[in-house]
């Protein structure tokens, strides 16, 4: 019995244990969604959705490739949590970094880093907004950031639209509904594959930014953790009221932490466009990477530590899941993938079943 | 003889994690009598009656009605069994009229439309029969407490509930208004209906009560008889020794004015009215004073304007010839206020802090807690432990334990900790042992006192008038945002506060009404 009292009470094993039980379910479910959908190839599906990220190397560089952003944009999420903010305008800010990251290599011809260092200004500059707005007027931060979602979004298009220099058609491609390949416009501007490509066997996707994201998840967690403007921020996020009574410029923190998360979404759009790999086509839909950063900073329980692992999962049933292809349809894999992503964020929920389950074990032990 | 005992627990057995709330507690109640359950907080009251109502299940025991055992799962249950409930904090809608509250979930319907005519009628009946005055048609957010508890009292007789549960009723009332609730009980015993009278003020119970019953952490004591009892005897049993109704003081000699309250105006939150209007007063070295006054009358709002937490519309506040009218709320602490707000949850303490980065949320930025940015864990480690050990702050896991996880009166200790290590030279207490038991509110109270013989002024807000009495060097009756009345504790007595603080009377008058 005591055994189990301790373990209810470990916050973080509890943690990681809600957050493997919720994925276990995701799986489950989405395998039954498999079924139903095409009984036949369902074992099929589900294993390619588990096996491909470790099937290659080259996967496997994708599966790291991709989790750099969704890490950067679950921090940005779970910073904003830390602080009570909900930062569900991650996508507009990293789509901002991502523009911004895009002139600086393009238009002005700069090296990655610099452009990098961009790309966290512009999703920072992103992220002033609602939280002024909060901090002025207490509008909700929900609100105004799904808004500037969409200002976001149109305001890259329009300004992309305008600047030709950006587009591929001005850097010998033929399109125009793209910016430039950076291989073509700015070579120095792709970040550097740091020698892992030959490790990972010549995978065409990597390179350092997974490394980026983890330095910035070690300095989102020291920051939070042990600097008295994490003890700051963490407090208003708390008890904003006895942040308050603490003498604690609340307000002033509430902009500072929306400028820092938009600055982490941002620095996503950044490395994920600055790899030389995609190129960013307007369109006329929000990018789900930021919003994935909500799922992430969940599942990992705005743990910036947690967050690496999460977003590494997710990252991996996303490679896993474009891999099910053409026996899914690409509509059909992206539901299961948001099944998934959408009971494993259920892990709040789960953690509080399993401290009731632990302690209602408990209970009954001490009646017998 | 066969008692006729109308409701009967027996032998009840209540746990919680870590805790018996109650003990083998048996309480059996006669039918047409006012039976008082008394105890400290946290004597497990509350959660006897809650196993009554149906809020908690116990996990031994039985429940009788009429000698019948019987069981209530939930309220409705207890509804069923005509078992009524006013709760010490009341469960009212506040956007809801006063007869919308009282018909609410017993709502009669015709065709699905509400049909209000019955209920009114019956609504008024209640009311005119037990003399319970209310307006119907007035919303709860705009009547007083004491018209709040009245259709408390209206709901449960609409329900034809025949047992009557009073959970610290009197909490809340002025002493007028206490005895009005008494002769209000009175009437219902007449009527034939029984009483559970939850307090733990021993002369409401001497006054009211038929019997007795008292509880001592989750223990049953004992039930007695009130006609062959004294105060003295009943806070024995309660507390398990004797109490000191007096508190020690030594003389006040006050010193120079350290706080000065200039005409001060705060505007309400709630109505459109200012809830401060116009207060000035001075809290000298060396002198409690005390703001006494009904809750609602703007103290709250006058400790807001006071210690920065709410802008003030005019006036001027003054801390040791500083002015610190406008100054933010770090710049006041710094300059030498402390305070200990009303509500530690919302407040006093980050809940979901440990203890020792509570005992630092006044000083985290001080260079002995932080070097470059960084909070230096192993000072403020040290820091708490020497704070724990002090002032005797007791947790589960020592620094690291969640606040959240503590009792209330440690939480409370840990607040008046960090407050008074601060070394403040004014203390702003807000009914800083609201909530806690008799140990901890001497221990409280001698802290306090402590701070003013160390001459340190203390302005102390409460709605407690025997802490008042005991505490105070001087009074300060507040009634709708003014100051009306200021008063020796030695020379003044509870019904007199109680005028004041009713608005009966107010000094402006001159005039002393007999």
């Amino acid at each position: 019995m005591n055994k189990k009292k301790r373990l209810a009470e470990n916050g973080m094993l509890i943690s990681i244990l809600a957050s493997v039980v919720s994925i276990i379910f995701g799986l489950i479910f989405g395998f039954v969604l498999l079924f139903i959908l095409n009984p036949a190839k369902a074992g099929i599906g589900i294993n390619a959705m588990l096996t491909t990220g470790f099937a290659s190397l080259d996967q496997f560089g994708k599966v790291l490739y991709q989790s750099a952003p969704l890490m950067l944009c679950g921090l940005s999420v779970g910073f904003a949590f830390k602080t009570g903010l909900f930062n569900i305008g991650a996508s507009g800010q990293y789509t901002i970094g991502a523009f911004c990251a895009l002139l600086g290599g393009i238009a002005w011809q700069l090296p990655w880093w610099a452009c990098l260092i961009l790309a966290c200004i512009g999703g920072g500059i992103w992220g002033i907004f609602p939280g002024l707005f909060k901090a002025l007027f207490n509008v909700n931060e929900v609100i105004t950031s799904i808004m500037f979602n969409w200002i976001g979004m149109f305001l890259v298009n329009f300004l992309m639209a305008n600047m030709p220099i950006l587009l591929a058609s001005a850097w010998g491609a033929s399109n125009s509904d793209r910016t430039a390949a950076l291989s073509a416009a700015n070579p120095g501007a792709i970040i550097p594959k740091g020698g892992l490509d030959k490790i990972l066997g010549n995978s065409s996707w990597i390179n350092i930014s997974v490394f980026i994201a983890l330095l910035v998840a070690l300095i989102t967690y020291f920051i939070l953790n042990k600097t008295t403007f994490g003890y700051e921020l963490k407090a208003c996020g708390y008890n904003k009221e006895a942040s308050r009574y603490a003498g604690i410029n609340a307000n002033r923190n509430v902009v500072l932490s929306m400028i820092i998360a938009g600055a982490l979404s941002g620095l996503g759009g950044g490395v994920y466009y600055l790899a030389g790999t995609v190129q960013y086509v307007l369109e006329k839909s929000i990018l789900a990477m930021g919003f994935n950063g909500i799922p992430v900073a969940l599942l990992a329980n705005s743990n910036p530590i947690g967050t690496i692992f999460s977003a590494l999962f997710i990252s991996y049933i996303q490679v896993g899941g474009s891999a099910m292809q053409p026996n899914f349809s690409s509509e059909a894999t992206d539901i299961i993938i948001a099944v998934i992503i959408y009971l494993a964020a259920f892990a709040l929920l789960m953690r509080g079943l399993i401290i009731r389950l632990l302690s209602g074990k408990k209970d009954k032990e001490v009646k017998a | 003889m066969a008692e006729d005992y109308v409701i009967e627990m027996l032998h009840i057995t209540k746990e919680f994690p870590g805790i018996k709330a109650n003990d083998d507690i048996t309480l059996q109640l006669r039918r047409g009598e006012i039976h008082a359950l008394l105890g400290e907080n946290g004597a497990g009251k509350s959660t006897l009656m809650s196993v009554l109502f149906g809020l908690y299940q116990a996990e031994q025991g039985v429940i009788k009605k009429d000698g019948k055992e019987v069981q209530v799962k939930d309220p409705n249950d207890a509804n069923r069994l005509k078992i009524g409930m006013v709760h010490q904090h009341f469960k009212l809608v506040e956007c809801f009229t006063v007869l919308d509250n009282i018909i609410l979930g017993v709502e009669d319907t015709k065709n699905g439309f509400l049909q209000y005519d019955a209920a009114r009628k019956k609504v008024m009946e209640l009311s005119e029969r037990y003399g319970l005055r209310v307006d119907p048609d007035a919303y709860v957010s705009d009547i007083s407490v004491g018209m709040q508890q009245r259709v408390e009292i209206l709901k449960m007789l609409y329900r034809d509930n025949e047992i009557l549960i009073f959970d610290e009723p009197t909490a809340v009332l002025t002493p007028q208004e206490i005895n009005e609730l008494m002769e209000i009980m009175r009437g219902f015993k007449k009527e034939g209906k029984s009483i559970l009278f939850i307090t733990h003020k021993l002369a409401e119970i001497m006054a009211v009560a038929d019997r007795c019953t008292v509880l001592r952490k989750g223990k049953c004591m004992g039930t007695v008889d009130i006609a062959g009892t004294t105060k003295e005897e009943l806070s024995k049993l309660m507390v398990g020794r004797d109490v000191q109704f007096e508190i020690e003081k030594k003389p006040c000699k006050p010193g120079d004015s350290i706080l000065s309250v200039r005409d001060l105006v705060v505007a309400s939150k709630v109505h459109n009215n200012n809830a401060v209007k116009g207060v000035s007063f001075d809290v000298k070295a060396g002198e409690i004073l005390c703001v006494a006054g009904i809750e609602g009358n703007g103290q709250t709002e006058l400790v807001y304007g006071i210690t920065g937490l709410e802008k003030i519309t005019s006036g001027t506040v003054t801390l040791k010839g500083q002015d610190i009218t406008t100054a933010p709320i770090r710049q006041r602490s710094k300059a030498g206020m402390s305070h200990i707000p009303e509500d530690r949850h919302k407040h006093g303490l980050v809940l979901d802090y440990s203890l020792e980065e509570n005992l630092v949320l006044q000083r985290y930025w001080e260079p002995d807690f932080e070097k470059r940015g960084v909070i230096r864990k192993d000072a403020v480690r040290k820091y708490a432990e020497g704070l724990i050990d002090r002032f005797d702050i007791r947790s589960g896991q020592g620094p690291v334990t969640v606040a959240r996880s503590m009792s209330g009166g440690n939480q409370q200790k840990a607040i008046i900790a960090r407050e008074i290590d601060k070394q403040p030279e004014l203390l702003v207490a807000v009914q800083p042992t609201r909530g806690l038991d008799v140990g901890a509110i001497e221990y409280i109270h001698k802290q306090l006192i402590a701070e003013r013989d160390a001459g340190k002024a203390v302005l102390l807000i409460s709605l407690e008038l025997d802490e008042v009495m005991d505490l105070s060097d001087r009074i300060l009756v507040m009634y709708e945002g003014e100051i009306v009345g200021e008063f020796n504790p030695k020379e003044t007595d509870v019904q007199e506060l109680g005028l004041y603080m009713a608005g009966a009377k107010s000094n402006t008058k001159k005039e002393k009404e007999a």
